[in-house]
Protein backbone atom coordinates (compact mmCIF):
# COMPACT_ATOMS: atom_id res chain seq x y z
CA UNK A 1 0.00 0.00 0.00
CA UNK A 2 1.19 3.54 -0.82
CA UNK A 3 2.01 4.98 2.70
CA UNK A 4 5.92 4.62 2.59
CA UNK A 5 6.22 7.38 0.13
CA UNK A 6 4.56 10.36 -1.00
CA UNK A 7 3.10 9.40 -4.02
CA UNK A 8 0.15 7.82 -4.79
CA UNK A 9 -1.19 4.30 -6.23
CA UNK A 10 -3.14 4.94 -8.93
CA UNK A 11 -4.85 2.79 -11.53
CA UNK A 12 -5.48 5.38 -14.02
CA UNK A 13 -8.43 3.93 -16.65
CA UNK A 14 -9.18 5.48 -19.84
CA UNK A 15 -12.17 7.48 -20.96
CA UNK A 16 -11.39 8.21 -24.69
CA UNK A 17 -10.02 12.31 -24.78
CA UNK A 18 -13.09 12.97 -22.32
CA UNK A 19 -11.09 12.31 -19.32
CA UNK A 20 -9.20 10.10 -16.99
CA UNK A 21 -10.63 7.52 -13.90
CA UNK A 22 -8.08 7.43 -11.52
CA UNK A 23 -8.85 4.40 -9.69
CA UNK A 24 -7.64 3.63 -4.94
CA UNK A 25 -7.49 1.64 -2.36
CA UNK A 26 -10.49 3.36 -0.52
CA UNK A 27 -12.13 6.33 0.24
CA UNK A 28 -9.59 7.77 2.85
CA UNK A 29 -7.53 7.65 -0.52
CA UNK A 30 -10.01 8.99 -2.46
CA UNK A 31 -10.17 12.31 -0.06
CA UNK A 32 -6.41 12.44 0.12
CA UNK A 33 -5.72 12.37 -3.67
CA UNK A 34 -8.59 14.90 -3.94
CA UNK A 35 -6.92 17.60 -1.72
CA UNK A 36 -3.56 16.70 -3.63
CA UNK A 37 -5.46 17.25 -7.01
CA UNK A 38 -7.24 20.57 -5.68
CA UNK A 39 -3.75 22.13 -4.34
CA UNK A 40 -2.10 21.24 -7.76
CA UNK A 41 -4.77 20.33 -11.26
CA UNK A 42 -3.17 18.88 -14.18
CA UNK A 43 -3.19 21.86 -16.55
CA UNK A 44 -6.11 20.79 -19.05
CA UNK A 45 -8.12 19.84 -16.25
CA UNK A 46 -11.71 21.16 -16.23
CA UNK A 47 -13.21 19.37 -13.67
CA UNK A 48 -11.68 17.07 -10.72
CA UNK A 49 -14.59 14.84 -9.18
CA UNK A 50 -14.40 12.68 -6.52
CA UNK A 51 -16.43 9.40 -5.63
CA UNK A 52 -16.39 6.35 -3.02
CA UNK A 53 -13.28 4.84 -4.78
CA UNK A 54 -12.17 6.88 -7.87
CA UNK A 55 -11.17 10.11 -8.52
CA UNK A 56 -12.35 11.94 -12.60
CA UNK A 57 -10.53 14.37 -13.89
CA UNK A 58 -12.12 15.49 -16.79
CA UNK A 59 -10.58 17.26 -19.44
CA UNK A 60 -10.61 20.39 -21.77
CA UNK A 61 -11.26 19.88 -25.23
CA UNK A 62 -8.05 19.36 -26.75
CA UNK A 63 -5.96 18.03 -24.02
CA UNK A 64 -3.77 15.16 -24.73
CA UNK A 65 -4.50 12.94 -21.95
CA UNK A 66 -1.37 11.33 -21.80
CA UNK A 67 0.44 14.84 -20.66
CA UNK A 68 -1.72 14.62 -17.65
CA UNK A 69 -1.02 11.15 -17.03
CA UNK A 70 2.88 12.30 -16.92
CA UNK A 71 1.53 15.18 -14.32
CA UNK A 72 0.19 12.61 -11.99
CA UNK A 73 3.55 10.77 -11.60
CA UNK A 74 4.63 14.25 -10.08
CA UNK A 75 1.89 14.39 -7.95
CA UNK A 76 2.84 14.33 -3.84
CA UNK A 77 0.25 13.90 -0.86
CA UNK A 78 -0.33 17.59 0.82
CA UNK A 79 1.20 18.06 4.17
CA UNK A 80 -0.83 17.54 7.20
CA UNK A 81 -4.07 15.16 8.25
CA UNK A 82 -7.39 16.40 6.21
CA UNK A 83 -8.43 18.23 9.60
CA UNK A 84 -5.78 20.30 9.26
CA UNK A 85 -5.89 21.48 5.86
CA UNK A 86 -9.63 21.92 5.63
CA UNK A 87 -12.16 24.53 6.51
CA UNK A 88 -14.51 23.65 9.51
CA UNK A 89 -18.28 24.34 8.44
CA UNK A 90 -20.20 24.17 11.88
CA UNK A 91 -24.10 23.24 11.15
CA UNK A 92 -26.98 23.22 13.28
CA UNK A 93 -29.58 20.60 13.61
CA UNK A 94 -32.80 20.31 15.17
CA UNK A 95 -33.06 16.73 16.20
CA UNK A 96 -36.69 16.00 15.69
CA UNK A 97 -36.02 13.93 12.39
CA UNK A 98 -38.96 11.45 11.73
CA UNK A 99 -36.42 8.05 11.61
CA UNK A 100 -34.76 9.17 15.02
CA UNK A 101 -36.23 6.60 16.72
CA UNK A 102 -35.90 4.17 14.48
CA UNK A 103 -32.15 4.71 14.42
CA UNK A 104 -31.89 4.46 17.83
CA UNK A 105 -33.37 1.31 17.29
CA UNK A 106 -30.95 -0.37 14.71
CA UNK A 107 -27.42 1.17 16.32
CA UNK A 108 -28.55 0.22 19.98
CA UNK A 109 -28.07 3.63 21.61
CA UNK A 110 -31.07 5.71 23.17
CA UNK A 111 -32.08 8.72 20.93
CA UNK A 112 -30.21 11.32 23.07
CA UNK A 113 -26.99 9.41 22.58
CA UNK A 114 -27.84 9.13 18.77
CA UNK A 115 -27.45 12.71 18.69
CA UNK A 116 -24.16 13.11 20.50
CA UNK A 117 -22.48 9.97 18.61
CA UNK A 118 -23.70 12.43 15.40
CA UNK A 119 -22.80 15.44 17.29
CA UNK A 120 -19.64 14.30 18.82
CA UNK A 121 -17.33 13.82 15.80
CA UNK A 122 -16.06 15.94 13.05
CA UNK A 123 -17.44 14.70 9.34
CA UNK A 124 -15.51 15.19 6.46
CA UNK A 125 -17.11 16.01 2.71
CA UNK A 126 -15.89 12.96 0.84
CA UNK A 127 -17.66 13.52 -2.46
CA UNK A 128 -20.98 14.63 -3.91
CA UNK A 129 -23.27 13.17 -5.78
CA UNK A 130 -27.08 12.20 -6.21
CA UNK A 131 -28.26 15.82 -6.98
CA UNK A 132 -26.01 19.35 -7.10
CA UNK A 133 -24.60 20.16 -3.68
CA UNK A 134 -25.55 16.79 -1.82
CA UNK A 135 -22.22 15.83 -0.15
CA UNK A 136 -21.25 12.38 1.08
CA UNK A 137 -20.05 13.44 4.53
CA UNK A 138 -17.69 10.44 6.13
CA UNK A 139 -15.34 10.32 9.45
CA UNK A 140 -18.32 9.96 11.74
CA UNK A 141 -19.10 7.85 14.90
CA UNK A 142 -18.33 4.03 13.60
CA UNK A 143 -21.64 3.60 15.82
CA UNK A 144 -24.08 5.47 13.28
CA UNK A 145 -24.23 2.67 10.74
CA UNK A 146 -27.50 2.38 9.38
CA UNK A 147 -29.28 1.01 6.61
CA UNK A 148 -31.09 2.66 3.94
CA UNK A 149 -35.11 2.72 4.49
CA UNK A 150 -36.45 0.08 2.85
CA UNK A 151 -39.15 2.40 1.52
CA UNK A 152 -37.27 5.62 0.46
CA UNK A 153 -39.78 8.82 1.41
CA UNK A 154 -40.91 10.13 -2.29
CA UNK A 155 -40.26 13.86 -0.99
CA UNK A 156 -37.60 14.23 1.83
CA UNK A 157 -37.51 18.32 2.59
CA UNK A 158 -34.58 20.62 1.89
CA UNK A 159 -32.42 20.76 4.76
CA UNK A 160 -33.37 17.22 6.28
CA UNK A 161 -30.23 15.58 7.66
CA UNK A 162 -29.58 12.39 7.22
CA UNK A 163 -27.95 9.06 7.73
CA UNK A 164 -27.10 5.69 5.26
CA UNK A 165 -24.56 3.39 6.04
CA UNK A 166 -21.84 4.89 7.64
CA UNK A 167 -22.73 8.19 5.45
CA UNK A 168 -24.55 11.37 6.87
CA UNK A 169 -25.40 14.03 4.42
CA UNK A 170 -27.96 17.05 4.27
CA UNK A 171 -30.57 16.79 1.34
CA UNK A 172 -29.90 20.50 -0.70
CA UNK A 173 -33.70 20.49 -1.77
CA UNK A 174 -36.45 18.70 -1.75
CA UNK A 175 -36.59 15.20 -3.66
CA UNK A 176 -36.91 11.92 -3.15
CA UNK A 177 -34.69 9.71 -0.64
CA UNK A 178 -34.35 6.64 1.37
CA UNK A 179 -32.00 7.88 3.88
CA UNK A 180 -33.06 7.93 7.51
CA UNK A 181 -34.01 11.25 8.70
CA UNK A 182 -32.09 12.52 11.92
CA UNK A 183 -32.95 16.03 11.92
CA UNK A 184 -32.77 18.87 9.67
CA UNK A 185 -30.77 22.24 9.87
CA UNK A 186 -31.85 25.84 8.18
CA UNK A 187 -28.83 25.62 6.89
CA UNK A 188 -28.75 26.38 3.18
CA UNK A 189 -26.00 23.84 2.04
CA UNK A 190 -27.09 24.85 -1.63
CA UNK A 191 -27.87 28.03 -3.36
CA UNK A 192 -26.60 28.37 -7.29
CA UNK A 193 -26.90 32.25 -6.67
CA UNK A 194 -24.38 31.93 -4.07
CA UNK A 195 -20.58 31.55 -4.40
CA UNK A 196 -19.63 28.87 -3.76
CA UNK A 197 -23.04 27.77 -4.72
CA UNK A 198 -22.72 24.46 -2.37
CA UNK A 199 -21.24 24.37 1.40
CA UNK A 200 -20.54 20.95 1.35
CA UNK A 201 -17.79 20.21 -1.20
CA UNK A 202 -15.56 17.59 -0.86
CA UNK A 203 -12.76 18.22 1.68
CA UNK A 204 -15.13 20.81 4.06
CA UNK A 205 -15.10 19.42 7.53
CA UNK A 206 -18.48 19.57 9.25
CA UNK A 207 -19.07 19.73 12.93
CA UNK A 208 -22.91 18.95 13.20
CA UNK A 209 -24.05 20.89 16.54
CA UNK A 210 -27.70 20.58 18.22
CA UNK A 211 -29.55 24.25 17.67
CA UNK A 212 -30.90 25.92 20.41
CA UNK B 1 -33.41 46.63 -25.59
CA UNK B 2 -34.39 43.88 -28.33
CA UNK B 3 -36.21 40.68 -27.07
CA UNK B 4 -37.28 37.72 -28.93
CA UNK B 5 -40.67 36.25 -28.13
CA UNK B 6 -40.93 33.25 -28.31
CA UNK B 7 -44.32 32.14 -29.99
CA UNK B 8 -44.67 28.44 -29.98
CA UNK B 9 -41.62 26.20 -28.41
CA UNK B 10 -41.78 22.66 -29.97
CA UNK B 11 -41.43 19.26 -28.69
CA UNK B 12 -38.63 21.13 -26.83
CA UNK B 13 -35.98 24.02 -26.96
CA UNK B 14 -34.19 25.20 -24.40
CA UNK B 15 -31.28 28.34 -24.15
CA UNK B 16 -27.82 26.65 -24.26
CA UNK B 17 -24.21 28.07 -24.28
CA UNK B 18 -21.24 26.39 -24.10
CA UNK B 19 -22.23 24.97 -20.45
CA UNK B 20 -20.99 24.91 -16.89
CA UNK B 21 -17.40 23.48 -16.34
CA UNK B 22 -15.57 23.39 -12.87
CA UNK B 23 -18.62 22.67 -10.67
CA UNK B 24 -19.18 18.62 -11.01
CA UNK B 25 -17.51 18.04 -7.88
CA UNK B 26 -20.48 19.53 -6.66
CA UNK B 27 -22.41 17.14 -8.36
CA UNK B 28 -23.17 19.44 -11.09
CA UNK B 29 -23.67 18.56 -14.56
CA UNK B 30 -21.77 20.00 -17.94
CA UNK B 31 -24.44 20.82 -19.54
CA UNK B 32 -23.83 22.99 -22.62
CA UNK B 33 -25.13 22.63 -26.14
CA UNK B 34 -25.61 18.94 -26.70
CA UNK B 35 -24.08 19.79 -30.42
CA UNK B 36 -21.54 21.78 -29.71
CA UNK B 37 -20.29 22.59 -33.47
CA UNK B 38 -23.57 23.74 -34.57
CA UNK B 39 -23.65 25.77 -31.81
CA UNK B 40 -19.94 27.07 -32.42
CA UNK B 41 -21.22 27.74 -35.94
CA UNK B 42 -24.35 29.62 -35.03
CA UNK B 43 -22.60 31.82 -33.32
CA UNK B 44 -19.63 32.97 -35.27
CA UNK B 45 -21.37 33.46 -38.22
CA UNK B 46 -23.55 36.40 -36.09
CA UNK B 47 -19.82 37.42 -34.73
CA UNK B 48 -20.89 36.43 -30.98
CA UNK B 49 -18.34 35.12 -28.90
CA UNK B 50 -17.95 31.31 -28.76
CA UNK B 51 -19.54 31.67 -25.24
CA UNK B 52 -22.25 33.71 -26.25
CA UNK B 53 -25.86 31.70 -25.48
CA UNK B 54 -28.33 30.79 -28.33
CA UNK B 55 -31.63 28.44 -28.49
CA UNK B 56 -31.51 24.73 -29.13
CA UNK B 57 -34.62 23.27 -30.32
CA UNK B 58 -35.35 19.43 -30.24
CA UNK B 59 -37.28 18.72 -33.73
CA UNK B 60 -37.83 22.12 -34.48
CA UNK B 61 -41.09 23.47 -34.08
CA UNK B 62 -39.93 27.29 -33.16
CA UNK B 63 -41.39 30.06 -33.72
CA UNK B 64 -40.00 33.31 -32.79
CA UNK B 65 -40.81 36.99 -32.94
CA UNK B 66 -38.11 40.03 -33.34
CA UNK B 67 -38.71 43.27 -30.92
CA UNK B 68 -35.75 45.10 -32.49
CA UNK B 69 -34.14 44.79 -35.53
CA UNK B 70 -31.83 41.31 -35.24
CA UNK B 71 -29.58 39.34 -36.63
CA UNK B 72 -30.17 35.60 -36.46
CA UNK B 73 -28.22 32.46 -37.58
CA UNK B 74 -29.40 28.93 -37.61
CA UNK B 75 -27.84 25.95 -37.95
CA UNK B 76 -27.51 22.21 -37.13
CA UNK B 77 -30.52 20.21 -38.29
CA UNK B 78 -32.01 21.19 -41.23
CA UNK B 79 -35.39 22.28 -40.56
CA UNK B 80 -37.45 24.20 -43.23
CA UNK B 81 -36.68 28.01 -42.18
CA UNK B 82 -38.93 31.05 -42.87
CA UNK B 83 -38.58 34.54 -42.19
CA UNK B 84 -42.10 36.21 -42.41
CA UNK B 85 -43.44 33.12 -44.48
CA UNK B 86 -40.30 33.46 -47.05
CA UNK B 87 -38.10 30.44 -47.18
CA UNK B 88 -34.41 31.32 -46.07
CA UNK B 89 -31.19 29.15 -45.67
CA UNK B 90 -29.34 27.49 -43.22
CA UNK B 91 -26.11 28.24 -41.89
CA UNK B 92 -26.39 32.13 -42.85
CA UNK B 93 -26.70 35.04 -41.80
CA UNK B 94 -30.47 36.76 -41.48
CA UNK B 95 -31.14 40.34 -40.95
CA UNK B 96 -34.20 39.83 -39.45
CA UNK B 97 -36.01 43.38 -38.75
CA UNK B 98 -38.37 44.16 -36.08
CA UNK B 99 -42.07 42.60 -35.78
CA UNK B 100 -40.87 40.08 -38.08
CA UNK B 101 -41.69 36.62 -37.17
CA UNK B 102 -38.85 33.44 -37.98
CA UNK B 103 -40.37 29.40 -37.82
CA UNK B 104 -38.62 26.41 -38.02
CA UNK B 105 -40.47 23.67 -39.78
CA UNK B 106 -39.65 19.81 -38.43
CA UNK B 107 -36.43 19.20 -39.96
CA UNK B 108 -35.96 16.02 -42.34
CA UNK B 109 -33.01 14.97 -40.83
CA UNK B 110 -30.73 15.38 -37.64
CA UNK B 111 -32.56 16.06 -33.85
CA UNK B 112 -31.18 19.76 -32.74
CA UNK B 113 -31.26 22.96 -34.73
CA UNK B 114 -29.29 26.01 -33.37
CA UNK B 115 -30.24 29.90 -33.22
CA UNK B 116 -27.79 32.19 -32.38
CA UNK B 117 -28.70 35.89 -31.99
CA UNK B 118 -26.39 38.58 -32.52
CA UNK B 119 -25.44 39.76 -28.83
CA UNK B 120 -26.33 36.42 -27.31
CA UNK B 121 -29.64 35.64 -25.19
CA UNK B 122 -28.99 37.58 -21.80
CA UNK B 123 -30.64 35.27 -19.40
CA UNK B 124 -28.97 35.54 -15.59
CA UNK B 125 -26.68 33.04 -15.92
CA UNK B 126 -26.44 30.38 -12.78
CA UNK B 127 -22.62 29.10 -12.03
CA UNK B 128 -21.61 30.34 -14.72
CA UNK B 129 -23.34 29.51 -17.67
CA UNK B 130 -27.16 30.13 -18.96
CA UNK B 131 -27.62 26.86 -19.88
CA UNK B 132 -30.56 25.03 -19.20
CA UNK B 133 -29.82 21.61 -17.42
CA UNK B 134 -32.66 20.04 -17.48
CA UNK B 135 -31.77 16.97 -15.05
CA UNK B 136 -30.52 18.64 -12.54
CA UNK B 137 -33.13 21.72 -13.03
CA UNK B 138 -30.47 24.47 -13.24
CA UNK B 139 -30.22 27.32 -15.73
CA UNK B 140 -33.24 29.04 -17.28
CA UNK B 141 -36.37 27.42 -17.65
CA UNK B 142 -37.57 25.42 -20.75
CA UNK B 143 -39.14 27.99 -23.00
CA UNK B 144 -43.00 27.84 -23.62
CA UNK B 145 -44.98 30.58 -25.92
CA UNK B 146 -45.19 33.85 -24.36
CA UNK B 147 -41.31 33.40 -23.05
CA UNK B 148 -39.79 36.85 -23.73
CA UNK B 149 -35.80 36.32 -24.02
CA UNK B 150 -33.47 39.16 -23.82
CA UNK B 151 -30.97 39.97 -26.09
CA UNK B 152 -27.36 41.11 -25.67
CA UNK B 153 -25.56 44.35 -26.25
CA UNK B 154 -24.03 43.22 -29.81
CA UNK B 155 -20.11 42.44 -29.99
CA UNK B 156 -17.44 44.81 -31.14
CA UNK B 157 -16.98 42.41 -34.30
CA UNK B 158 -19.27 42.39 -37.67
CA UNK B 159 -20.25 38.72 -39.00
CA UNK B 160 -17.42 37.91 -41.88
CA UNK B 161 -19.27 35.44 -43.85
CA UNK B 162 -22.70 35.71 -45.15
CA UNK B 163 -22.81 31.73 -45.20
CA UNK B 164 -20.93 29.07 -44.10
CA UNK B 165 -20.67 25.72 -46.25
CA UNK B 166 -21.16 22.81 -43.47
CA UNK B 167 -21.98 18.76 -44.21
CA UNK B 168 -24.84 17.67 -43.91
CA UNK B 169 -26.03 17.20 -40.45
CA UNK B 170 -28.26 13.79 -39.19
CA UNK B 171 -27.79 10.57 -41.21
CA UNK B 172 -29.92 7.72 -41.06
CA UNK B 173 -25.95 5.60 -39.88
CA UNK B 174 -23.88 7.00 -37.65
CA UNK B 175 -20.54 5.89 -37.04
CA UNK B 176 -19.01 6.95 -33.93
CA UNK B 177 -15.31 6.69 -32.75
CA UNK B 178 -15.16 4.98 -29.64
CA UNK B 179 -12.51 3.15 -27.16
CA UNK B 180 -12.85 0.81 -24.61
CA UNK B 181 -13.59 2.54 -21.16
CA UNK B 182 -12.67 2.60 -17.67
CA UNK B 183 -14.97 -0.77 -16.94
CA UNK B 184 -13.86 -2.39 -19.98
CA UNK B 185 -13.05 -5.27 -18.04
CA UNK B 186 -16.60 -5.79 -16.48
CA UNK B 187 -17.64 -7.05 -19.97
CA UNK B 188 -16.60 -10.34 -21.34
CA UNK B 189 -14.36 -9.96 -24.63
CA UNK B 190 -16.98 -11.38 -27.02
CA UNK B 191 -19.27 -7.43 -25.58
CA UNK B 192 -16.59 -5.74 -26.58
CA UNK B 193 -16.20 -7.51 -29.88
CA UNK B 194 -20.05 -7.14 -30.61
CA UNK B 195 -19.76 -3.29 -29.44
CA UNK B 196 -17.36 -2.61 -32.64
CA UNK B 197 -19.32 -4.71 -35.05
CA UNK B 198 -22.68 -4.92 -33.98
CA UNK B 199 -25.43 -2.47 -34.95
CA UNK B 200 -27.04 -0.22 -32.28
CA UNK B 201 -30.23 1.70 -32.56
CA UNK B 202 -31.53 4.96 -31.10
CA UNK B 203 -34.43 4.33 -29.22
CA UNK B 204 -37.42 7.16 -28.21
CA UNK B 205 -36.38 7.28 -24.50
CA UNK B 206 -33.94 9.57 -25.49
CA UNK B 207 -33.29 13.30 -24.32
CA UNK B 208 -30.70 15.59 -23.32
CA UNK B 209 -29.06 13.48 -20.90
CA UNK B 210 -28.27 10.48 -22.83
CA UNK B 211 -29.37 8.36 -25.92
CA UNK B 212 -30.66 5.51 -25.47
CA UNK B 213 -29.47 2.48 -27.85
CA UNK B 214 -31.25 -0.99 -28.37
CA UNK B 215 -29.20 -3.46 -29.90
CA UNK B 216 -27.11 -7.00 -29.32
CA UNK B 217 -26.43 -7.71 -25.59
CA UNK B 218 -23.45 -6.65 -24.30
CA UNK B 219 -22.65 -9.44 -22.00
CA UNK B 220 -21.05 -9.10 -18.53
CA UNK B 221 -17.87 -10.64 -17.30
CA UNK B 222 -18.70 -9.85 -13.70
CA UNK B 223 -21.55 -9.56 -11.37
CA UNK B 224 -21.84 -7.03 -8.54
CA UNK B 225 -22.44 -3.61 -7.90
CA UNK B 226 -20.58 -0.42 -8.66
CA UNK B 227 -19.73 2.24 -6.30
CA UNK B 228 -20.72 5.55 -8.39
CA UNK B 229 -18.14 7.36 -9.90
CA UNK B 230 -17.74 10.35 -11.60
CA UNK B 231 -18.76 10.29 -15.58
CA UNK B 232 -18.12 12.25 -19.10
CA UNK B 233 -20.20 13.03 -21.93
CA UNK B 234 -19.67 10.37 -24.65
CA UNK B 235 -19.73 7.45 -21.95
CA UNK B 236 -21.53 4.25 -22.55
CA UNK B 237 -23.41 3.28 -19.65
CA UNK B 238 -24.71 -0.11 -19.78
CA UNK B 239 -27.09 -0.70 -17.21
CA UNK B 240 -27.91 -4.30 -15.95
CA UNK B 241 -30.49 -6.00 -18.67
CA UNK B 242 -31.37 -2.66 -19.90
CA UNK B 243 -30.70 -0.11 -22.63
CA UNK B 244 -27.02 1.06 -23.17
CA UNK B 245 -27.37 4.95 -22.36
CA UNK B 246 -24.95 7.15 -24.41
CA UNK B 247 -24.21 10.22 -22.19
CA UNK B 248 -25.10 13.78 -23.87
CA UNK B 249 -24.68 17.39 -22.37
CA UNK B 250 -26.58 17.13 -19.58
CA UNK B 251 -25.64 13.52 -18.09
CA UNK B 252 -25.31 13.19 -14.27
CA UNK B 253 -21.70 13.96 -13.01
CA UNK B 254 -21.80 10.84 -11.69
CA UNK B 255 -22.81 7.59 -11.85
CA UNK B 256 -23.56 3.84 -11.09
CA UNK B 257 -23.03 1.61 -13.65
CA UNK B 258 -20.30 0.25 -15.97
CA UNK B 259 -19.21 2.36 -19.13
CA UNK B 260 -18.15 -0.07 -21.36
CA UNK B 261 -16.52 2.30 -23.88
CA UNK B 262 -16.60 6.62 -24.36
CA UNK B 263 -16.96 8.05 -27.57
CA UNK B 264 -14.04 11.07 -28.77
CA UNK B 265 -15.00 14.45 -28.08
CA UNK B 266 -14.71 14.89 -31.66
CA UNK B 267 -17.97 12.55 -32.58
CA UNK B 268 -19.86 13.42 -29.72
CA UNK B 269 -22.15 16.52 -31.85
CA UNK B 270 -23.13 12.95 -34.62
CA UNK B 271 -24.51 11.40 -31.42
CA UNK B 272 -26.67 15.02 -30.51
CA UNK B 273 -27.83 14.47 -33.80
CA UNK B 274 -28.96 11.29 -33.45
CA UNK B 275 -32.45 11.10 -33.88
CA UNK B 276 -34.74 8.33 -32.37
CA UNK B 277 -34.54 5.17 -35.29
CA UNK B 278 -30.61 6.25 -36.09
CA UNK B 279 -28.64 2.91 -36.79
CA UNK B 280 -25.57 3.71 -34.17
CA UNK B 281 -22.20 1.88 -34.83
CA UNK B 282 -19.00 2.09 -33.59
CA UNK B 283 -15.69 2.25 -34.61
CA UNK B 284 -12.36 1.80 -33.10
CA UNK B 285 -11.32 5.17 -32.29
CA UNK B 286 -7.10 5.95 -32.05
CA UNK B 287 -4.99 8.49 -30.13
CA UNK B 288 -3.45 10.33 -32.72
CA UNK B 289 -0.01 11.69 -31.90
Amino acid sequence: MPATDEGFDLRILPCADRGLLLEVADLDEVVSLNAALAENTPEGVSDVVPAARTVLLRLETGTDPERVVSALADLRRPAGTGAERGETLTVPVHYDGEDLDDIADLTGLSPREVVAAHTGTPWTVAFCGFSPGFGYLVGGDPRLDVPRRSEPRTQVPAGAVALAGTFTGVYPRVSPGGWQLLGRTDARVWDPERDPPGLLRPGVRVRFEEAS
Amino acid sequence: MSVLEVLAAGPLTTVQDRGRAGHADLGVGPSGAADLDSHTLANRLVANPPGAAGLEATLGGLRLRAHGDLTLAVTGAPAPLTVDGHTAALNSVLHVADGSELALGTPGRGLRTYVAVRGGIDVPPVLGSRSTDVLAGLGPDVLVPGTRLPVGPAPEGMPGIDLAPVGPVGASEVVLRAEPGPRADWFTGAALETLFTGAFEVTPRSDRVGARLSGPVLERAREGELPSEGMVAGALQVPPGGEPVLFLADHPATGGYPVVAVVCAADLPLAAQARPGTRVRFAPWRRTP
